[in-house]
């Protein structure tokens, strides 16, 4: 019953002993193939006439930019060429591949990813708006504060599963952190005061976590699941019991106002996206760039890493597994709790039944297609931040396709990036594991 | 801490690991399993009857002047709290307060025409955990089921009997083509399972949603709402004890659907090399085992089980016509059940009978007795959570560690009697 962790352990070993004879995968080169053909449909087939405004400054701004405006059709068409050419730069590195260096490699596959990537954007964008303006920093910002929670989220996932507890509870932690920062926070009047309520019923939710997985060997997965139920019913049945008999003094949060900093949120287009964000946004910031230094070099991350990779040596070194497992899947439920009190302090000032309405699962999601790295973690939340704002503003502007299946596109391009280009995917190596000691 | 860890657990113990298979679970239900099940139950009930009592406005008001009379606000938790419960069993298993016994039973009914669909995709979470994979697509699984089965259901016109057979099978391979393109993708390409299924998902609401809302496709001719025609009289579960009760002939299949699991988990060989590639994928692939076929044909086999779900839902629970929200939570509330059945089939459906019970119950619950739903909710999450942890529920109980200590001493008396 080691589900989650069961990670098709059946790849790694092969390419970790071989990684002086380089194996030949087409399946960037198939999924980006795919992308062509979709391209090739939407830009040049169904393509659109008009011209496409994108707003890169509100009037607002101190420095103003010029709007850019592309024809949808011409710039369909371009796109797709160079897409295609992309495309054959991918697979011919995969021919060739071995007459270059690794790291040469590497770096030319990923600087062809993302330039497909951004292209395709461009085209999408000006081919679904076309004779329309797409208010750019807008859209970006959206994407920036909708992703918060999933940040968080998938932050304290990654630091959970680093230290070998698989985390299936995120969206509990989410939804625990989003009730109790709304109920506190809306009895104090204190917004601050319900951000460490929430962070706190993050840390109670991961308390339950751990002692069950840690003290009792539940299996992980279980736990987490049954979590995520029990808080659905508790938040629930306290909301429509306590909070819905007096929604005036106990279910009316004061939110977060948004703060921008003062002369970075000048700079064009960085600027609004980034520093014209609530200080639940800016915790984020410096959340992100805290996991990833603690993590990676500082003591307390490698014995953390060295907990989750590979805890009997760990424990041959002096490192107590167990009390490092158990005091950092509770800073996981805090950082995660965090992310709850987005929806409760930032998005919204009241809390309702189920409102993280399977955010958690996405960042579960996300720390997959991160890698367990909460640097790529985070750009995998924004992803789907960027498509659920995408959704917004194109809805806003009416879509050629049927909405639902502009809804759908953020989660078909997961599955084709997944599939295509992220792959075998390695946890932790004791993910998931109790530790016990013999 | 350090003393939590310098105790090894039960799993330590070299006898319980060599033991043979049927042996160990003999075991298990000597060493008090049922008894720590039915604590686990009473527990969650208690702490359930916590809630209940604590947001009853009796109480509350009781509880103002529980100085000066302590035994109104007894009296007051403990109507809140048997009423509550009371309504619970009328609710999903007999109702007393009828007069004859054929409406009386009618809960009874109910419970099982709810657990039917649980049960179902409780067998194919918990089919897929035994193979080392997390199935949380059953939502996904289930609308695409649903859809397919429903259109089968509405818009074909066959004759009585191969209606119904054509419908439940376009159901069933809605589900497992939805499961398979998981298997296909993580056995081809190593993409992780979880996430495939999550996103799976949402593409199967929106794709089912679009559907709805098309005329054409599965919306109703003269409506606004993306809701599908009813289905037609050849294509509904025939109700299996008379027009008088809800329980139609899908839980029979139900039935079948369990032991064709049995069946094949236990004494077939494709369900051998599916426990195999669980336990170890490694040795399983070192045994000579295809080990990514075997996820591709496990996703097959538990995405037709949520199928089946979806198809219950559809042609038995509510015939007159589906929306997207058909699969009411059946996929996640699955994922429960698999667990507490501990992902066998018998147990799954135990597990999928009590949670209908309480689905049933619950219902009645908040409308007699004005105690929300979700009681249930937390109710069944902390029967599954204590039953996973048997030792905090001996802790609890103040019961001995029946499993070590049995354990050690079993074997110095059967020595002995050997020595004899």
């Amino acid at each position: 019953m080691s589900t989650s962790t069961a990670v098709t352990p059946d790849a790694t070993p092969v390419s970790a002993t071989l990684e002086s004879t380089e194996i030949r995968s087409w399946k960037a080169t198939i999924a980006l193939g795919v992308f062509v053909v979709v391209a090739l449909l939407l830009f040049v087939v169904l393509g659109r006439d008009g011209a496409t405004t994108f707003r890169l400054s509100s009037e607002s701004d101190v420095v103003q930019l010029a709007d850019w405006v592309l024809p949808a059709r011409s710039t369909g068409i371009t796109v797709t060429v160079l897409l295609a050419l992309l495309t054959a730069v991918v697979a011919v590195l995969t021919v060739a591949g071995s007459r270059l260096s690794a790291r040469l490699r590497r770096v030319a596959l990923a600087v062809s990813i993302v330039a497909f990537t951004f292209l395709f954007l461009l085209a999408f964008l000006a081919w679904a708006a076309a004779g329309e303006s797409i208010p750019v920093t807008g859209l970006l910002l959206g994407t920036v504060s909708l992703s918060a929670p999933l940040i968080f989220g998938a932050l304290g996932g990654v630091i959970s599963e680093r230290v070998g507890v698989v985390n299936v509870a995120i969206e509990g932690q989410l939804l625990a952190g989003a009730f109790c920062a709304a109920l506190v926070a809306s009895i104090t009047g204190n917004p601050f005061a319900g951000l460490i309520a929430a962070m706190v019923a993050g840390v109670l939710v991961s308390f339950v976590l751990a002692a069950f997985s840690i003290k009792y060997l539940v299996d992980q997965v279980i736990v987490g699941v049954v979590l995520n139920v029990l808080v659905l019913g508790l938040t629930s049945f306290l909301y429509s019991t306590v909070l819905s008999q007096d929604t005036q003094n106990l279910n009316t949060a004061p939110r977060f106002p948004r703060f921008p900093i003062p002369v970075l949120s000048d700079i064009p287009i960085v600027g609004p996206v980034l520093f014209r964000q609530t200080l639940i946004v800016y915790l984020m910031y410096i959340a992100v760039i805290a996991v990833y230094i603690g993590l990676f070099h500082t003591k307390w991350g490698l014995r953390l890493r060295a907990v989750g990779e590979h805890p009997q040596a760990a424990d041959t070194v002096g490192i107590r597994v167990n009390p490092t497992r158990f005091w950092n899947v509770s800073l996981a439920g805090a950082v995660a709790g965090l992310g709850g009190a987005y929806f409760t302090l930032d998005s919204v000032s009241s809390f309702g039944k189920d409102m993280t309405a399977g955010a958690g699962f996405i960042a579960l999601a996300a720390v997959i297609f991160g890698r367990w790295n909460p640097i790529r973690a985070t750009f995998a939340a924004l992803l789907f931040g960027f498509a659920t704002n995408l959704q917004n503003v194109l809805g806003a502007i009416g879509s050629p396709v049927p909405s639902e299946f502009m809804l759908m596109l953020p989660y078909v391009v997961t599955v084709l990036a997944v599939a295509g280009l992220v792959g075998y995917a390695r946890g932790p190596a004791a993910s998931g594991k109790p530790y016990i000691k013999s | 801490m350090s003393a939590q860890t310098a105790t090894p657990p039960a799993t330590n113990d070299p006898s319980s690991t060599q033991q043979p298979r049927a042996n160990a679970i003999l075991k298990e239900i000597v060493n008090g399993n049922v008894l720590i099940t039915v604590l686990a139950v009473f527990l969650a009930l208690l702490i359930g009857g916590v809630l209940i009592a604590f947001s009853n406005e009796d109480v509350q008001a009781a509880a103002g002047y529980f100085f000066s009379r302590p035994q109104d606000t007894f009296v007051a938790i403990w109507n809140a709290v048997s009423g509550a419960y009371v309504a619970l069993f009328q609710g999903s298993i007999y109702n007393f307060r009828r007069d004859d016994f054929v409406t009386a039973i009618r809960p009874l009914t109910d419970t099982l025409t709810y657990a039917a669909p649980l049960i179902v995709a409780g067998l194919g979470v918990g089919l897929a955990f035994r193979v080392g994979m997390f199935n949380i697509g059953g939502r996904g699984q289930m609308l695409i089921a649903a859809a397919a089965a429903g259109w089968v259901g509405f818009s074909f016109h066959l004759p009585w009997g191969v209606h119904l057979v054509v419908a439940v099978i376009a159901g069933i391979a809605g589900g497992a083509l939805w499961a398979g393109i998981v298997g296909l993708l993580k056995a081809r390409t190593g993409a992780h399972e979880v996430i495939l299924t999550i996103m799976l998902n949402y593409v199967a609401f929106y794709l089912v949603s679009y559907m709805l809302r098309a005329p054409g496709l599965l919306q109703a001719p003269d409506q606004v709402n993306p809701k599908s025609p009813p289905m037609l009289e050849t294509a509904i579960f025939p109700p299996l004890l008379g027009p008088a009760y809800k329980l139609h002939a899908g839980f029979i299949l139900v039935i079948l659907a369990t032991i064709f699991v049995w069946w094949l988990l236990n004494r077939s060989s494709l369900g051998f090399r599916f426990r195999a590639v669980g336990e170890n994928p490694n040795a399983a692939r070192v045994a000579g085992m295809d080990v990514k076929n075997i996820y591709v044909y496990a996703m097959l086999v538990s995405g037709g089980l949520l199928g089946l779900a979806g198809v219950m839902q559809v042609l038995g629970t509510v015939p007159t016509g589906f929306s997207s929200g058909i699969d009411a939570g059946i996929g996640f509330d699955a994922i429960t059940v698999a667990l507490l059945g501990r992902s066998k089939p018998w147990g799954i459906f135990a597990a999928g009978v009590l949670f209908g019970a309480f689905k049933a119950g619950g219902y009645a619950m908040q409308a007699s007795q004005g105690v929300p739903v979700d009681v249930v909710t937390i109710v069944q999450s902390l029967i599954v959570l204590f039953i996973a942890a048997p030792p905090l529920v001996r802790a609890i109980f103040f019961l001995p560690d029946g499993s070590r200590r049995r354990r050690r001493t079993t074997p110095i008396v059967t020595k002995e009697v050997e020595a004899k």
